[in-house]
């Protein structure tokens, strides 16, 4: 493997006494679909920018290809952007807006025209040539925005929530049409969003990023399965927390004590000493339900949305868990009531043990 | 049926509404500008009264060459006036639309501040401080750039006058275009500048383009009323038809010739009513090959 194409060093940007960024390092691998992926405010927005250019590091090293970037005015680097608003030039028409940065870059024109259709075609947009922006749907837009990026044939596609102002039924389509086009078209792509169902579908790779800092990098896998503190296991998916302490360590398993009667049994990665206070982390897909389990509580409410349905379950302690069955049968519904006392199983090596 | 009544009752407070501002258009707008068109071709006693003789003879008699350098000149003083006010006009509108809101509007204040002085008293200071033992004059000598023998002759010239027009509408620039680039979407620079465009085409393929309709109406804010001015060019440049503006007045005081001054003002209106079309078609087609 050649060259990271993206690679951020200890990269710091502060506004003032604000600090935006917080001394981020990560490499992004050619062709890669990486995600920055984090609530709003989290610093992913800023570190899109700073590799376009838009913002200036503080702090710290930005390189593409390992060439430093810093310094390299925006329209110098062989970068494009996806806005989140599309930034379409209204005053030109699809066309003009598609050749814009070739018409920059002074490539002549019949290549120009012969990109432009071919971009437009790949956006699958092609009789769209000649219509103002305004006269285009969000959806539309957004593709031409797409193809106005990549007709550049850019190192690394940086895109800024592209879809955050489609609805729902096409962002979904969206997302995997993106991912096809990516995987068509061998660029690097650097995905800004905030919807981790959206990252989770689309990236090889994904940086999880909250308060300016990158807390994990991994698969969509390993952040799911494996999340190494309570912030990415809660941001991720849905995870129930019980709070205990460690009983005893045998390798890699983990008795944890939740109070005098209850032992749970979980998984850690980490080094935990006996003793310590620590968070035991179980999505709710993982856990059934049986008469009697690990931990014993009360149901107090069964929700039940076609595909599954979900119990909430009180413990003793007041802490309430989610519980996810799939509805394999016809009728399931009622295999439960409201107010019955359940317990809840789960494999121990789906429980993660949390020290931070 | 049950519509009929409700449209009706609308119809009326529309018609209540509007009625002052129709009110005001045809009593101060409209019928005047009849009769200044039916003076127009009517014929003028020596004494200064009015003979209902319709004819053409106000309008031949423009076409006479003095008349005409005249109106030429006036041509002129406006267009320069108007370009020196775009070339101030915008880069200060783009300066302050730049500035933080704060900002943005201390200078709007500061701006419109010299509106609160008659603009009358605002041009006598000009003369006084172009006047040969003005103020200008003596920091000239100050500063011995000139000697006390051979002071400037400010006053009394074209380019006085034009001083005296950027001065007075150069505001309404500033504020068209302000008003165009402050609208601006700064994420389109960005993507400009995001796909290889540097400052300088960013600025001509983008901003320029998108501000255009700010240049257009503040241009016209000048051009207009500098091409018909009267009182700068009476005050400042010597008061002696200098412009169409003051032939117009003179027409309607000294000379008492109310049919011949009417007809200079259709000429007027009529000229750059015809202006303003072919300039906004022109700007039409422009748009349509980019």
């Amino acid at each position: 493997m050649g060259k990271p194409a993206v690679e951020l060093v200890d990269v710091v940007k502060r506004f003032g006494d604000v600090v935006a960024v917080n001394d981020v390092s990560l490499k992004v691998e050619d062709g890669e679909f990486f995600s920055l992926l984090g609530p709003s405010g989290c610093g992913k927005t800023t570190s899109l920018r700073m590799i376009a250019g838009l913002e200036t590091a503080t702090e710290g090293d930005i390189l593409l290809r390992g060439e430093t970037m810093l310094g390299i005015p925006p329209f110098k680097r062989p970068v494009n952007t996806v806005f989140q608003n599309y930034a379409l030039f209204p005053h030109l028409n699809v066309e003009r807006n598609v050749s814009f940065g070739l018409e920059m870059k002074k490539i002549p024109k019949e290549e120009i025209e012969t990109r432009v259709v071919e971009a437009l075609e790949m956006v699958r947009m092609p009789d769209m040539a000649k219509r103002r922006p305004n006269q285009l749907s969000g959806g539309q837009q957004q593709r031409i925005a797409l193809a106005r990026a990549l007709v550049n044939r850019p190192e690394v596609l940086l895109l800024d929530e592209p879809l955050g102002a489609l609805d729902l039924k096409l962002r979904k389509a969206m997302q995997i049409e993106l991912k096809q086009l990516q995987e068509q078209v061998g660029i690097t792509f650097i995905y800004v969003t905030h919807d981790q169902e959206e990252a989770l579908t689309m990236s090889d790779r994904i940086a999880v990023m909250h308060d300016g800092n990158v807390l994990q990098i991994g698969s969509p896998e390993e952040i799911y399965e494996q999340p190494i503190n309570r912030f990415v296991a809660g941001f991720i998916g849905e995870t129930n927390f019980l709070e205990g302490t460690v009983n005893q360590i045998n390798g890699k398993t983990i008795d944890v004590s939740l109070d005098e009667h209850t032992i749970v049994k979980a998984h850690s990665n980490s080094s935990a000493h006996k003793g310590q206070k620590v968070g035991v982390a179980i999505r709710p897909e993982k856990i059934s339900l049986a008469s009697t389990g690990m931990i014993q509580g009360q149901i107090l409410e069964i929700i039940y949305i076609g595909t599954d349905t979900r119990y909430i379950i009180r413990l003793k302690d007041d802490t309430s868990v989610t519980v996810r069955e799939q509805n394999l049968n016809r009728i399931q519904s009622n295999k439960y009531q409201r107010g019955d006392e359940v317990g809840m199983n789960w494999d121990p090596a789906h429980a993660l043990v949390l020290t931070e | 049926m049950a519509i009929e009544p409700r449209t009706r009752r609308e119809r009326l407070t529309l018609n209540i509404l509007l009625s002052p501002t129709l009110f005001w258009l045809i009593f101060f707008f409209a019928i005047p500008l009849v009769i200044i068109l039916i003076l127009s071709f009517l014929d003028n006693s020596p004494n200064g009264r009015i003979v209902w003789n319709i004819q053409l003879d106000n309008y031949i008699r423009f076409a006479d060459q003095l008349y005409i350098k005249i109106f030429i000149r006036s041509f002129f003083i406006a267009l320069i006036t108007t370009i020196i006010c775009l070339l101030i006009g915008y880069p200060m509108a783009y300066w302050m639309a730049n500035q933080s809101l704060k900002k943005r509007n201390t200078f709007l204040l500061l701006i419109m501040l010299p509106f609160w002085t008659n603009f009358v008293i605002r041009t006598y200071a000009w003369k006084m401080l172009l006047a040969r033992q003005g103020q200008i004059n003596q920091l000239l000598i100050a500063l011995k750039i000139i000697d006390e023998d051979n002071v400037h002759t400010f006053l009394n010239t074209n380019a006085a006058v034009i001083m005296g027009l950027i001065y007075i509408w150069v505001v309404a620039m500033v504020l068209a275009c302000f008003a165009s680039i402050s609208g601006l979407d700064r994420s389109l620079l960005e993507a400009a500048q995001d796909l290889f465009a540097n400052p300088a085409r960013t600025f001509l393929r983008v901003t320029l383009p998108l501000t255009l309709p700010g240049i257009v109406s503040g241009s016209i804010l000048v051009f207009v009323p500098s091409f018909g001015a009267f009182v700068t060019p009476d005050m400042l440049g010597g008061g002696k038809a200098d412009m169409i503006g003051n032939l117009i007045s003179q027409q309607f005081g000294e000379s008492l010739d109310w049919p011949f001054g009417s007809a200079i003002s259709a000429i007027l209106m009529i000229v750059m009513l015809f202006g303003t079309l072919l300039y906004f078609r022109g700007l039409r087609s422009g748009e349509a090959q980019s």
